[in-house]
C-alpha cells in the first residue's frame, strides 16, 4: 500500500547543531496527528538514536518517514563504513565512538539497544564499505 | 474543568496589523485577519511575549482595577519578589512594604516568605525515590501551560506543589483569621504581579480548584501610587512586615529558586523560546545529570515579566542590592514546610491537544496530506503578509478550513496573472471574431 504521505529529510555529517531536527520535527507531525504522547516519545527517541549515529558513525545520510493509516516507517540510511559485525554493535555499552565524541556526552554504546527497545519493528542492515540503513516502523492505534 | 479563561487580549484600535506579533509567539495563537491581529484562545499560554514586542502597545494583559481592592474592608497585599527590583537603592525592600500600607493596604505578606516554605517543601520531595526526573518548577504558569498544550509526556516531572503566590494567600487568609479575628468574606488579599501568566492561575486556577487570590493588580498599574507614597517614607526605614531571607528574595530571577533549593544538579534556563528547546532536550531523555529544572517563561525570570516597569537587566542589580542586604538578617530558616504533602496540587493539569488536525486520527492523517501538498506549493518565505507565522501555519489554517490560498500575496499574484492572461486572451479573440 502506498503511504499517504512523506517527510525526507538530510542528516548532515558531524554537525552537532542540527543533529536531532528531523526526529523533532517527525515528533511535531505525530502530535499534529494526535498520536497517543508515549507512542509519540518512543518514535522520537528511536528516530533520534538512528539519526544521531548516522551523524557520527555514518557520515551523514538521509531520513525518509512515510505515513500509513495505521503504522509510520522511518529509514535512516548513510553511506559511512558501515558495520563489520552487526550482533556486537546491537550488545549495550560496545560503542567505537573516539575520545572526542565521548566528551560531547555519547557514546554509550546504548542507541541501537535503545532502538530495539523503543521501536515496534527495528530492522538493520549493514554492509562495511557501502554504508547502514536503519528501517523503524511503529504502530500508530 | 473550569471554563477557559486566558488574560492577554488585543486592543483593536491600537492594532495596525503590523504582524510583528505573530512570529514571536510560542504557540502560533496569533493571526492578523482583516488588518487585525487576533489571538486563538485555546493557544495562547499567557506567556507575554505578544505584550513585549508589540511596538503599538495593542496587547495588555486583563488585570484587576484598584477599585475592586476598596470593596474590601480587610485588604492585604502580596507583592512578587520581582517587585524588589523595580525600584533603585534607595528605595529598600523595608521602604516598599511600608509603602504598599501607604497606598491602602492594611496588611503585606511577602511571597518570598511563602517561596522559601516552597523551596523547602521540594527539597523534602526531591528526596522521594519514584520522582520522575528530572523534575520541571511549575513555578511558572506559562511553562505549566505550555507542557500541558505541547509536551504532555512530561506532566508527570512538573513539581505539583502549591506556587509561592497560592501558598502567600492561605497564609495571609488564615493568619487574618486567626490572629486578628477577621471574617473571611471581609479579606480580599491581592497578588501584585509581573506578568499576565499569573492573572490566568488565579482565575482559571489548574492546582486546586479555586484560588485563594482575591484579586490581581499588574505591577505597572501601581508604580506611579506606590512612587508618590514612599518618597514620603524615610529611607532607611525599618519595617516589621520584612518577613523573609535572601533566598526568597532571590526567587524573582532567573536562577534563584534552583540557588534557594541548593541541589547542584540543576538547569536554569529562562526565555519561553529557549525553555521550549531545553524541553525537546527532556522529551527525548537526552538531558543527562540534571535533577531539577527551573523553566522560566520571561527574559531573566520573574525580573523580566511583561507587566513589569524596569528592563530586568537593570532590575538585577536592584534585586541583587537586596539579596545582599537579606543576608543580614537571615529569616530562610524560620519558612520551612512541616510536611510537603500538605502543599501538593488537589488538582492536576491535563494534556490538552490544541495542535492536533482532527480528533480522528484517519481525519488527522487526510488533512495533513493535504497540508503537505499545499506546503511544497507555499512560496516558502514566510513573511506573514498573509497573517500567518509561518507559509506552514497558512497551509495548515487552510486545512482548517480558517484561510485561503489566496491569502498568500504570491499565490494571489499568480492568480490574477493568470486571470490577466486569461481576459487578454479573451479580448484578442473577440476582436479578431469582429474583424
Ligand atoms: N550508522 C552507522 N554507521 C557505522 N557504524 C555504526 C552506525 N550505527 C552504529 N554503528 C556502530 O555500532 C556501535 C554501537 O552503536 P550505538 O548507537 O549502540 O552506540 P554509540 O553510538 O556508540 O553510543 P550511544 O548511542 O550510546 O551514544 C557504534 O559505536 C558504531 O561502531
Ligand atoms: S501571550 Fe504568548 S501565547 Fe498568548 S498570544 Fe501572546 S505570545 Fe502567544
Ligand atoms: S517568568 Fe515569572 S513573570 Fe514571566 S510569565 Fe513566568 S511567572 Fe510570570
Ligand atoms: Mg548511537
Amino acid at each position: 500500500m502506498n503511504s499517504l504521505f512523506r517527510k525526507e529529510y538530510e542528516i548532515p555529517a558531524n554537525d552537532f547543531s542540527v543533529a536531532g531536527e528531523a526526529s523533532s520535527s517527525v515528533r511535531k507531525l505525530l502530535n499534529q496527528l494526535g498520536v497517543d504522547p508515549p507512542i509519540v516519545k518512543r518514535t522520537s527517541i528511536a528516530m533520534y538514536e538512528a539519526e544521531i549515529n548516522a551523524v557520527i558513525h555514518g557520515n551523514g545520510g538521509k531520513a525518509l518517514v512515510q505515513f500509513f493509516e495505521d503504522k509510520v516507517t522511518i529509514l535512516i540510511s548513510d553511506e559511512g563504513p558501515g558495520i563489520e559485525d552487526i550482533e556486537l554493535a546491537m550488545q549495550e555499552g560496545y560503542s567505537t565512538a573516539p575520545d572526542r565524541i565521548r566528551e560531547m556526552g555519547f557514546g554509550a554504546g546504548m542507541g541501537l539497544s535503545n532502538i530495539k527497545k523503543n521501536a515496534d519493528e527495528f530492522v538493520l542492515e549493514s554492509e562495511p564499505g557501502k554504508g547502514t540503513r536503519v528501517h523503524i516502523t511503529m504502530y500508530l492505534l | 474543568m473550569t471554563k477557559y479563561f486566558h488574560s492577554v487580549t488585543l486592543e483593536k484600535d491600537k492594532c495596525r496589523g503590523c504582524t510583528n506579533c505573530i512570529k514571536h509567539c510560542p504557540t502560533e495563537a496569533i493571526r492578523v485577519r482583516n488588518g487585525k491581529a487576533t489571538i486563538i484562545k485555546e493557544r495562547c499560554i499567557d506567556c507575554g511575549e505578544c505584550i513585549k514586542v508589540c511596538p503599538y502597545h495593542a496587547k495588555k494583559a486583563v488585570t484587576d482595577s484598584f477599585e475592586l481592592v476598596q470593596e474590601y474592608p480587610y485588604k492585604i497585599a502580596i507583592p512578587a519578589p520581582s517587585q524588589y527590583g523595580q525600584f533603585g537603592r534607595d528605595y529598600s525592600r523595608d521602604r516598599i512594604l511600608q509603602g504598599l500600607l501607604e497606598i491602602g493596604f492594611d496588611w503585606v505578606l511577602e511571597v518570598s516568605k511563602a517561596a522559601e516554605i516552597v523551596t523547602d517543601a521540594t527539597k523534602q520531595m526531591l528526596k522521594s525515590p519514584e520522582l520522575k526526573k528530572p523534575v520541571i518548577s511549575s513555578a511558572c504558569p506559562a511553562v505549566v501551560r505550555l507542557v500541558q498544550v505541547r509536551f504532555p509526556t512530561l506532566i508527570p516531572n512538573l513539581v505539583k506543589i502549591e506556587s509561592p503566590m497560592e501558598l502567600a494567600a492561605r497564609i495571609a487568609k488564615n493568619t487574618a483569621i486567626r490572629d486578628k479575628g477577621i471574617a473571611k468574606e471581609d479579606i480580599g488579599v491581592f497578588f501584585i504581579s509581573p506578568c499576565a501568566a499569573k492573572v490566568t492561575s488565579v482565575k482559571a486556577p489548574y492546582e486546586k480548584k479555586e484560588s485563594s487570590v482575591n484579586g490581581v493588580l499588574s505591577m505597572k498599574d501601581i508604580h506611579i501610587r506606590l512612587l508618590e507614597k514612599m518618597k514620603n517614607i524615610p529611607a532607611d526605614i525599618e519595617s516589621p512586615l520584612v518577613c523573609s531571607g535572601y533566598s526568597g528574595v532571590g526567587w524573582a530571577r532567573s536562577g534563584g529558586e534552583s540557588y534557594a533549593l541548593g541541589n547542584e544538579q540543576y538547569l536554569a534556563v529562562h526565555g519561553i523560546h529557549n525553555v521550549i528547546k531545553v524541553l525537546e532536550e527532556i522529551v527525548a531523555d537526552r538531558l543527562e545529570g540534571v535533577e531539577f529544572v527551573e523553566a522560566l517563561s520571561c527574559t531573566e525570570g520573574c525580573l523580566g515579566g511583561p507587566l513589569t516597569v524596569v528592563n530586568p537587566f537593570v532590575a538585577r542589580p536592584n534585586l541583587k542590592w537586596e539579596i545582599k542586604r537579606a543576608k543580614e538578617t537571615d529569616f530562610s530558616r524560620e519558612n520551612s514546610a512541616k510536611d510537603y504533602q500538605d502543599l501538593l496540587w488537589t488538582e492536576d493539569v491535563e494534556y490538552k491537544p490544541i495542535l492536533k488536525l482532527d480528533n480522528d486520527m484517519l481525519k488527522a492523517m487526510k488533512k495533513m496530506q493535504q497540508l503537505e501538498a499545499i506546503n511544497e506549493e507555499m512560496p516558502g518565505l514566510d513573511c506573514g503578509a498573509c497573517g500567518a507565522p509561518s507559509c506552514r501555519a497558512l497551509a495548515e489554517d487552510i486545512v482548517r478550513g480558517l484561510a485561503c490560498e489566496t491569502d498568500c500575496v504570491f499565490k494571489l499574484r499568480e492568480k490574477v496573472s493568470s486571470l490577466a492572461d486569461q481576459i487578454k486572451a479573451l479580448v484578442q479573440n473577440t476582436k479578431r471574431r469582429n474583424e
